[in-house]
């Protein structure tokens, strides 16, 4: 199969097999830090527009860290997005709890990776046929949600409300009090991203990890050497989906309300433009990309340039034509080549 | 009993011809020359707008296809040389470019033309079988559809353009060193493809309208029909397109269309597992 054809040569700018140093730790900590400081110094307004950042954030770093480290384009994270915050809206809506709502609203989301990802991953389709079926899920799903405005479509008593969505989505009951419920949602949205990160990070190194970088690079080897390489895949399909469907619950409880768009092809696109744009070779670089990409289409909404998707539409095939190892790898090695070329012939 | 035969009958063959027109355009350029093209709604809907506009400048309804299918054409030949011949062989960044360009062409036909469906009526009546009265057009969709497979098929198998096209997806360093512009002829071929996609949206119009976001319905079902159809594009689509028709009309006509799709979208999955290569993947020789 030609999974190495999407994969990218991380291993010589980022040693993730190695576990992360000090000063590693010291960023995770700084950055923690940072987080728990920020509410206060900054507006209701600013704190719920970067709250909103969180959850794609944590979207954007499903689908990367498939993409970069497992050589997996799945546009179907979304698809898992979206799920998660609907199970999660129709079940804390129809038992008031918002605990086990939040579990079975990412166990759920899980099960049916599974069990597409069997069908998939099993059956060896090629890697773009992977993409091309994750795409056609989520589109499907937008479909059958938007479908069902109506008295007639409802879940446990929970009307579906089709193109309008479900408002009035509880917040989740923490066990901590927060000054506000804008704090609660910036404190557990931030929290659980970095959590995620670290996870993901120490992962690598682990021999899953491993394994996984392995089969990027070369899954025919892996699969002589006795691994079996598409029960990794499906591995490290279900998690992600697991976090997509996290993300999901956190964006719903951010705006207290999940609809159709949740699944959208624009929200599919943008977070693939999101993994380009910070590149898919680092862990960081979807968040930073999700955040930078975020603002930029914020702020051409308050320029009234019109369409948004035009000029995202623009960038993304620019990217690909001009930088196409991605934004900031591009950077990368246009950096080394001016250290090689410009510098050391200096010293020569 | 026999009106429910002609029923379930008119379901299945609207349902046949709605998946061969949305899947052949893609079946040319997806299937014979592997460029995933996540635009390919957005060509339809740019046909449909062909015609409309066509026609309200005092056009003949039937002559407005023809337009659109020129206008597609010449567009996708553009598209062709300004982006797609970069990528070739890239499989990754084609699907995130012409991603690229379908975004940009939704925002761009809402900047000029506005969010709105428009629409054109093509007002040929009902025809009446068995005391069901069935509207003409479907009938007239269920032909276009069998003409334009026969003919892309004749194109393919019978002349020599054909051929060369065949030729050089097959293996076109051998065809370059036989003589031929391999360039040209991936132009002409995504050009060919793109102008039988804006044909088929143009004849979709009098159905379903035409909206910027209109490619958004149906790239999901043409890209499975095409996919499950497997290495045999024309073969392979109409196939596919004959199973899912079955389905989606079925389920369709005793629920709702979601359902149908839906019911499609399963059987697509599990068809992927059991023949992973598409329905003709054991295939070697054709169209």
């Amino acid at each position: 199969m030609g999974f190495r054809s999407m994969t990218v040569r991380i291993d010589e700018m980022t040693r993730t097999a190695e576990p992360p140093r000090w000063w590693w730790w010291a960023a995770i900590i700084a950055v923690t830090i940072m987080l728990m400081l920020l509410p206060s110094y900054l507006k209701i307004s600013q704190i719920n527009g970067i709250s909103k950042l969180f959850p794609l954030g944590l979207l954007a770093v499903s689908m990367g860290f498939m993409w970069g480290f497992a050589g997996m384009l799945s546009f179907g994270q979304t698809s898992f997005f979206g799920l998660g915050g609907y199970i999660y809206a129709v079940l804390s809506l129809y038992s008031g709890e918002t605990s086990w709502p939040l579990i079975a609203a990412i166990l759920l989301p899980m099960l049916f990776a599974l069990l597409l990802g069997y069908f998939m991953i099993y059956g060896r389709i090629s890697d773009i046929y992977f993409s091309v079926v994750t795409l056609v899920v989520t589109l499907i799903l937008e479909k059958a949600i938007r479908s069902t405005s109506g008295d007639q479509y409802t879940v446990l008593g929970v009307r579906l409300n089709g193109q309008n969505g479900i408002p009035t989505v509880p917040s989740l009951q923490l066990p901590v009090e927060f000054k506000t419920e804008l704090h609660a949602i910036f404190y557990l949205a931030a929290g659980v991203l970095v959590l995620v990160y670290v996870g993901l990070r120490l992962l690598l190194t682990t021999k899953f990890g491993r394994a996984l970088a392995g089969i990027r690079e070369n899954p025919r080897r892996m699969e002589l050497l006795g691994y079996d390489v598409r029960r990794y895949r499906l591995g490290v399909f279900v998690l992600c989906s697991g976090i997509a469907a996290l993300a999901g619950v956190l964006r719903a409880v951010w705006g207290n309300y999940v609809g159709p768009q949740m699944f959208d092809l624009n929200q599919a696109g943008q977070v693939v433009i999101w993994v380009i744009v910070g590149g898919r070779t680092t862990l960081l670089g979807p968040i930073v990309g999700a955040g930078g990409v975020q603002y930029l289409a914020a702020w051409l909404g308050t320029q009234a340039v019109g369409q948004i998707s035009l000029i995202l539409g623009l960038v993304l095939m620019l990217v690909v034509l001009v930088f196409s190892q991605g934004l900031l790898p591009s950077l990368g090695i246009a950096f080394a080549y001016a250290r090689d070329h410009l510098i050391l012939r200096r010293k020569i | 009993m026999l009106q429910q035969v002609v029923a379930y009958s008119y379901q299945i063959g609207f349902s046949f011809s709605i998946f061969v027109l949305i899947s052949l355009g893609l079946a040319i350029i997806f299937g014979m020359m592997r460029v995933i093209n996540l635009a390919q709604g957005e060509f339809l809907m740019l046909g449909a707008y062909a015609s409309i506009y066509a026609v309200k400048a005092g056009l003949n309804i039937w002559l407005s296809f023809l337009v659109a299918a020129v206008v597609v054409g010449i567009f996708g030949m553009v598209v062709e040389r300004m982006l797609i011949r970069f990528l070739y062989g890239r499989l990754l960044d084609t699907l995130l470019a012409t991603w690229g360009l379908s975004l940009f062409l939704v925002g761009g036909v809402t900047t000029l033309l506005g969010p709105q469906t428009e629409s054109v009526a093509a007002d040929l009546g009902f025809v009446t079988i068995s005391g069901l009265a069935m509207p003409k057009y479907g009938l007239v969709l269920m032909v276009i559809a069998g003409v334009l497979l026969a003919l892309s098929w004749s194109l393919w198998r019978y002349t020599r353009f054909g051929l060369i096209v065949r030729g050089t997806m097959q293996n076109a360093h051998m065809a370059s060193a036989m003589g031929v512009n391999t360039g040209r002829v991936y132009m002409l071929t995504f050009g060919f493809g793109s102008a039988i996609t804006g044909f088929t949206g143009a004849a979709l119009v009098p159905i379903f309208g035409a909206s910027p976001t209109m490619g958004g319905y149906y790239i999901a079902k043409a890209f499975i029909t095409v996919i499950s159809g497997g290495p045999l594009p024309l073969l392979g689509t109409a196939t596919a397109s004959a199973l899912f028709a079955t389905i989606d009309g079925v389920v369709s006509y005793r629920t709702s269309s979601v359902l149908g799709e839906i019911g499609v979208l399963l059987v697509a999955i599990v068809l992927l597992r059991l023949l992973p290569l598409g329905v003709t993947g054991r295939l070697r020789h054709g169209v």
